[in-house]
């Protein structure tokens, strides 16, 4: 099987162009990519369009940091403090710049990426009816169900990211991988991405991911690179790995306040940490208390042939 | 002096609008208290659905930061995506949904996008997030708000998550079916009213009187017959509460 496994640097600054569109968070609050936030910004990259249906402070950060024009999202804010305050500014100040948003609701934005998942040409739906998404997005068109007269049917155009970053509890390095718990619009944006940058919480050898196909979101075929970022999803949880870091949140929501306390923090956590394996040792102990200790194993599957 | 903080009887007074057996979207927040307290009391076979991909019987052992937090995702009755989730809504399979939102109007349509006009806005919200497809999918819809002037207003900027909009038949023609049930605040507890729907004054709560209500709303908010006090929680709702808010966090 093909290696694919890269560094992290590597594979953003391969595959994360300027202007690029890329999935920065496909699993709500859950499994957000934060690692390839900070490497984004520290690669200084540009001009980036972020889907996602919620990127909790990551997205905040990108446009704090100047690298994103566009958001195709459905809720852009701070999950534990509310509005984000460099998404404010962005669009109160155009500080650091303006960013434009393209305004769906979480069922939307799936249907849109499952859309492009599928190779449809739109997806029909009965959400977003009697909304202002209708008129403030022109990816919606409201029309009449040509199998019902007389019915309201909107129709959402499909999404295909050029990229998709998506964290995975395990991965070989061809990229096949398991994932569990819930999984947001994770499958759906990996199928429509044109590329998938994978982010392994841990690496194990190809037999493991075959014991359980149920449990693989996409193929490795799929996949473009793989880089072995444990905890790169922190201050984000991921099932049965680590939990949320409330504090670490809260901290950024506090110290983002005014834009020089955000270049603060910046400094701190992002531009001053040379990587995530510096960003880990600079979180020491806070990370082993994140950690999810308990067990609780899954019933056996058995997949034997006779 | 209350034995409960508001936020409890805010918890209690979503938990009521629960019925037993329903399939109930619960978001985020307060709502996922509310959701416990109800399968703990009269709802015990209630089931919670979490646009993350969640389906869930029991609440979950443990504080919930998100609806994505481990505590949720261990024991769920199904971990999956938001479109089979969410689907679930379009299916016409969910009793009801609760929404919370920065702004409310008279006939109950929500903003959560945009303060001025969307196209050269004074200030840009988080936006939707689940609450458009909830608001406009799910038979009833609970709205849970801070009761200040300002938040509940005659005529919402922008329209994120329909309620019954220009009220009357206006959901209908736009091709949509359900409609707000309940709107609860931090003063009192808000219910459409008669053919246009308009949101009029079903209780108050303890400690707090009709016309400091009004005071604080944007429209001449009517009271509906047979307006009462909300009934403050009882010592089972408050103990379903607090085995379920272990840490405290709604009790301050």
């Amino acid at each position: 099987m093909p290696d694919k496994l890269v560094s992290l640097s590597d594979a953003i600054a391969k595959h994360v162009v300027d202007g690029a569109s890329v999935v920065t968070g496909a699993n709500l609050e859950a499994d957000i990519p934060f690692a390839a936030t900070y490497e984004i910004i520290r690669q200084g990259i540009k001009g980036l369009n972020l889907i996602a249906p919620i990127s909790d402070a990551s997205a905040d950060m990108l446009i704090g940091a100047g690298c994103c024009a566009e958001v195709t999202g459905a809720w852009v804010g701070n999950v534990s403090g509310g509005l984000g305050h460099n998404y404010r500014r962005a669009f109160e100040k155009n500080e650091p710049h303006g960013i434009m948003v393209h305004d769906y609701s979480n069922f939307s934005l799936g249907m849109a990426l499952m859309a492009g998942a599928y190779g449809m040409p739109y997806a029909p739906t009965r959400s977003i009816l009697g909304s202002d998404i209708l008129k403030s997005n022109p990816n919606f068109i409201q029309t009449e169900n040509p199998f019902h007269a007389g019915e309201k049917v909107v129709l959402v155009a499909p999404i295909i990211p050029d990229v998709a970053i998506l964290p995975v509890q395990r991965a070989d390095t061809a990229g096949n991988h398991h994932h569990w718990g819930s999984t947001g619009v994770t499958r759906e944006a990996a199928l429509a991405a044109e590329k998938i940058i994978l982010l392994a919480d841990e690496i194990v050898e190809p037999q493991v991911i075959l014991s359980d196909p149920s449990r693989v979101m996409v193929p490795g075929y799929l996949v473009t690179a793989v880089c072995h970022v444990p905890a790169g999803v922190h201050p984000a949880p991921m099932t049965g790995r680590w939990r949320r870091d409330s504090n670490f949140f809260n901290d950024y929501h506090a110290r983002s306040r005014t834009r020089d306390g955000f270049l603060e923090w910046l400094d701190d956590w992002v531009l001053n940490v040379p990587d995530h394996a510096a960003y880990l040792k600079k979180l020491g102990g806070a990370l082993d208390d994140l950690k999810v200790k308990r067990s609780a194993p899954a019933a056996e599957t058995n997949f034997a042939a006779a | 002096m209350a034995n409960y903080s508001i936020q409890e009887l805010m918890i209690v007074a979503a938990a009521r609008e629960i019925r037993d057996g329903e399939v109930i979207f619960v978001g985020m927040r307060l709502p996922i208290t509310a959701y416990g307290v109800a399968r703990l009391t009269h709802a015990p076979n209630a089931v919670g659905l979490f646009e993350c991909g969640i389906a869930r019987y029991a609440p979950a052992d443990g504080m919930l930061y998100t609806m994505s937090d481990p505590p949720n995702q261990e024991n769920a009755a199904w971990t999956s995506g938001l479109v089979p989730v969410m689907s679930q809504l379009q299916r016409g399979r969910v009793d009801a949904g609760f929404i919370g939102g920065a702004e409310i109007d008279r006939y109950g349509n929500i903003n959560t996008s945009y303060i001025g006009d969307f196209g050269n806005p004074e200030v840009k919200l988080p936006g939707s997030g689940g609450a458009a497809d909830i608001a406009a999918m799910s038979k009833r819809l609970l709205a849970i708000m801070n009761h200040e002037k300002r938040r509940l207003v005659e005529r919402v900027d922008y329209v994120t998550s329909p309620g019954y909009l220009n009220g009357g038949t206006g959901r209908t023609e736009a091709g949509i079916a359900g409609g707000p049930a309940a709107v609860i605040t931090d003063r009192a507890i808000l219910r459409p009213h008669g053919d246009d729907h308009e949101l009029h004054l079903a209780s108050v709560h303890p400690e707090h009187t009709a016309e400091e209500v009004r005071e604080h709303t944007g429209w001449n908010l009517k009271d509906m017959p047979g307006m009462a006090e909300t009934p403050p929680p009882s010592r089972e709702e408050l103990d379903a509460l607090h085995a379920i808010d272990k840490d405290g966090f709604w009790r301050s």
